[in-house]
């Protein structure tokens, strides 16, 4: 499929769903409206909304925050992952010890975790980013434990037997190999971090998209919280853009999928 | 004076020798497989012998316990008369699966065994270009791995093992996995490379032919478990041989008929116990 026609389809999509909503939010259709302002807002107001809130300024500060939040959540999660994935990975008997209790804290609901960060950290942003690293720490610790672990053992005793010494082996072989890994897990890891931000602005801040969407739910202001939200996944969009290009560029050395995508 | 000469030189001449090695796997509580049982095997410097046998008989184990990734249950490991204690770093091996590192091109696998031993990084790139040339790949130096076919990332494997210029060649099946007319090729490659400094050679295959074409001796190993060294021919065709033509010699199929009958007996053992 060509470039063109592929980007002429999914814009196809867009128009559709807007049409849909705007006709469902003012045509009445045998006397009511199917999907009322009240409840769904309309595609002019959102945009309107949009528009003002770019254009004032206002958005600003509340993106670089979530950004903020985002980036530290992410950067101290992964720190974190790298180095409990090798040691764990090297040192089967520490693996083995604390298995149990990994498993435990993973299988945590987070958002149970966001009210005692903000008993401890307080409502500024490193509530946020340490509930963000709660959930990027086990996704990076699990992918780069798998790497060291999967290293193939012909590559393993190739190595060996070159002479490589124990840094040596870090440098060329295992480290490689898990960061491969985590990197295929980037696209989670840094998603994850940015619903830790935006979740724990949500439940209590004063400053952040989840603060905007927050407070606009407060007040039945549903053009406002579909604003946000709208701003929310453009800087998804935006982001996830900048890790497939980073992806593309630091392992290049790997076979492409068959039906990449971009 | 000579005679003050003659015993350190007659020690070097083996390069590896093997004096009743048994290697045996299991876990606790099991009984252990016995894969290799009171074997003796010995390759002279700038020999080049090859190990036959039937499949699953222990030759990659056998190799493995030459490279001192396998410690043998008992026996003794000479590498040039010393005792192998851990790796063997006299020794290049060149495994049948692919060993190359995926994560770098073919420049920097080459290369890497230099800079881990300290070359300075330019100096070992160049060199790496240099064994890429004379393996074929000068084109292909910035190529990953996937990027290229199996008989390529052979040849990178090789290069990259003759890089350090080890003093030993191991090889376990090495062009296995290629199909009949790259093995022909890489064959002919590996003896104009080795004809080149005669490196101690032991490769083990099951393809009798390749066998026979590339060695100075041919060792016949006997069905698994508790396989053995069954038989040892020499193999008198002259030398420098072309792979694919020396086939015609009637030499060779006077060797191919006699290492045959000894070897099939293995080959049907195994066949036999497979269909059992």
């Amino acid at each position: 499929m060509s470039r063109v026609k592929l980007f002429a389809l999914q814009a196809l999509v867009a128009v559709v769903a807007i049409a849909i909503w705007w006709i469902g939010s003012s045509v009445k259709i045998g006397g009511v409206l199917l999907l009322p302002p009240f409840f769904f807002s309309t595609p002019a107001d959102v945009f309107s909304r949009v528009l003002r809130m770019v254009a004032s300024g206002a958005v600003w500060p509340h993106l670089g925050v979530t950004l903020t939040e985002t980036a530290l959540a992410f950067v101290i999660g992964a720190a974190g992952g790298i180095l409990f994935g090798f040691w764990f990975a090297r040192k089967p008997m520490v693996a083995a010890v604390f298995d149990p209790y990994l498993k435990m804290v993973n299988a945590l609901p987070r958002v149970v975790l966001a009210p005692i960060f903000m008993l401890w950290l307080g409502l500024g942003i490193w509530s946020k980013v340490a509930l963000g690293v709660t959930l990027v720490f086990f996704i990076v610790f699990f992918n780069v434990y798998q790497g060291v672990k999967e290293v193939s053992p012909v590559v393993l005793a190739n190595a060996r037997l070159m002479g490589m010494n124990d840094r040596q082996l870090f440098r060329h072989v295992y480290w490689p190999s898990a960061l491969s890994w985590m990197f295929s897990s980037l696209h989670t890891s840094v998603g994850f971090a940015l619903v830790g931000a935006v979740v724990g602005e949500y439940l209590g801040s004063s400053a952040g998209l989840g603060y905007l969407i927050h407070q606009a739910e407060g007040v039945f202001d549903i053009a406002g919280v579909f604003a946000g939200m709208f701003v929310l996944a453009v800087f998804v969009l935006i982001i996830d853009w900048g890790v497939t290009a980073l992806e593309n560029r630091l392992l290049v050395w790997r076979p492409q999928a068959p039906t990449g995508h971009d | 004076m000579e005679f003050a000469d003659a015993t350190p030189a007659a020690e070097e001449r083996t390069a590896i020798r093997l004096d009743g090695v048994r290697i045996a796997f299991g876990q606790k509580g099991q009984p252990a497989y016995e894969a290799v049982d009171a074997t003796s095997v010995s390759v002279d410097e700038s020999e080049f012998v090859s190990i036959v046998g039937p499949t699953g008989c222990g030759k990659s184990t056998l190799l493995n316990a030459v490279a001192g990734l396998l410690k043998p249950a008992a026996g003794r490991v000479e590498i040039f008369g010393r005792p192998l204690a851990g790796l063997c770093r006299e020794a290049g091996y060149l495994f049948q699966q692919d060993a190359v590192m995926p994560w770098k091109t073919a420049l920097d696998n080459v290369a890497l065994g230099l800079e881990i031993a300290g070359r300075p990084r330019a100096e070992a790139l160049d060199e790496a270009r240099l064994w890429l040339a004379r393996v074929g790949l000068a084109r292909f130096a910035e190529r990953y791995p996937h990027q290229l076919s199996g008989g390529q990332r052979k040849r990178v494997g090789l290069a990259q093992v003759l890089i350090r210029h080890p003093k030993i060649l191991l090889m376990d099946e090495p062009f296995g996995p290629l199909d009949a007319q790259t093995r022909q090729i890489m064959g002919n490659l590996l003896l104009d490379l080795w004809a080149a400094d005669r490196k101690a050679v032991l490769f083990v295959t099951h393809d009798l032919e390749e066998a026979i074409a590339l060695s100075d001796r041919v060792l016949i190993m006997s069905a698994g478990p508790k396989a053995r060294i069954i038989g040892d021919h020499t193999i008198d065709l002259a030398r420098p041989r072309d792979a694919a033509e020396i086939r015609l010699d009637p030499r060779f199929h006077e060797l191919h008929r006699a290492i045959w009958s000894e070897l099939r007996a293995e080959v049907v053992k195994t066949y036999g116990e497979d269909a059992a």
